[in-house]
């Protein structure tokens, strides 16, 4: 079923990451196979990448895919926001996947320039998806900023180490009314189908799909898993039972020796 | 008038012809024409204005493109 982010109606609930493919062909048969209708470039000063410019964004709309930019990098409102005014310039998009940093080692958004870059964003009409910790508070804070999303990490970016606090995860799914987007943490399916469970209306994934040994079938398999725990989430799981075990089998009519 | 302005483009301080342009400047930066975006001094020029804009001189420009990201 199509879900709305900021506006535009989607079909798909794995928003890919393009950094980390180690070519175009590979990032192309990646966005094929994950069947993503949103990817995220980052902005950067001109001749600095080999993977960028034109071909870049060819790759991408010939995959059919929408232009998320990021502000990956900033570690200030100020920064994000001229690089969220560049990358609105540059490719013709208001949305913005908000990132500021509060230092290079952890990567771990700075909530107090976050929350500022976000309501300076949002007053100057972008469309706001902010990459934010697993902090309930912080998300409610977001939210009321005007995000169109709000993006809570699962873990470190680029960790692998899946989802480390599912509980505040379903917490912000409880109190949201925009959708809440897994970002960073997913090192394989399972926490991509647990991030689904756990009620996120999408997952964003980059570096589990394009560092994988096989980044396409990779792809697949993340597909299928947030096709999966979305399925799980919306047919509602059983009870967890710690003792009293409820026999799925008839209790009466049993044989007697 | 003659004479050249110096500029810092991505980092790094170049010449430039008095009277260069921001349209002119892009040109000599990258043969990219689209998914392009500029900076002077920290302000965001519109693409339709960049022929029309002359840099001036200690002008902080960055020219930046879309690459490859989380």
């Amino acid at each position: 079923m199509a879900w709305d982010l900021g506006g535009r109606m989607l079909t798909s609930r794995l928003i890919t990451g393009t950094g980390g493919a180690t070519s175009l062909d590979v990032m192309r048969r990646v966005l094929a196979a994950t069947g993503s209708q949103v990817t995220t470039v980052a902005m950067r000063r001109v001749g600095h990448y080999a993977l960028g410019g034109g071909s870049l964004l060819e790759v991408i709309q010939q995959a059919g895919a929408e232009i998320l930019p990021n502000t990956a990098g900033c570690h200030t409102a100020a920064e994000a926001l001229l690089t969220a005014r560049l990358a609105r310039e540059a490719l013709e998009t208001d949305w913005v996947k908000l990132e500021v940093v509060a230092d290079d080692k952890t990567l771990l958004p700075d909530p107090v320039e976050l929350l500022d870059a976000a309501r300076k964003l949002v007053a100057d009409g972008f469309t706001v998806l902010p990459y934010t910790n697993d902090d309930p508070v912080l998300a409610r804070h977001l939210e009321q900023a005007g995000c169109a999303a709000v993006m809570p990490l699962g873990a470190p970016i680029g960790s692998g180490l899946g989802i480390r606090n599912a509980h505040n995860i379903a917490m912000i799914v409880e109190q949201a009314s925009v959708p809440v987007i897994l970002d960073a943490g997913i090192g394989t399916a399972s926490d991509a189908a647990l991030a689904m469970e756990l009620g996120c209306a999408g997952v964003l994934i980059a570096s589990a799909i394009t560092r994988a040994a096989e980044p396409e079938t990779m792809a697949l398999a993340m597909k299928l898993a947030v096709e999966a725990g979305h399925a799980a989430r919306e047919a509602g799981r059983i009870e967890r039972r710690w003792h009293a075990a409820l026999a799925s089998s008839p209790v009466e009519g049993l044989v007697s020796p | 008038m003659t004479g050249t302005v110096s500029v810092n483009v991505n980092g790094e301080q170049r010449d430039v012809l008095a009277g260069t342009t921001v349209a002119e400047l892009v040109k000599s930066v990258t043969g990219q024409d689209r998914g392009i975006a500029v900076a002077v001094n920290g302000e965001v020029m519109p693409r339709r204005e960049w022929p029309g804009i002359a840099l001036g001189d200690r002008d902080q420009v960055e020219v930046v493109t879309a690459v490859q990201g989380g």
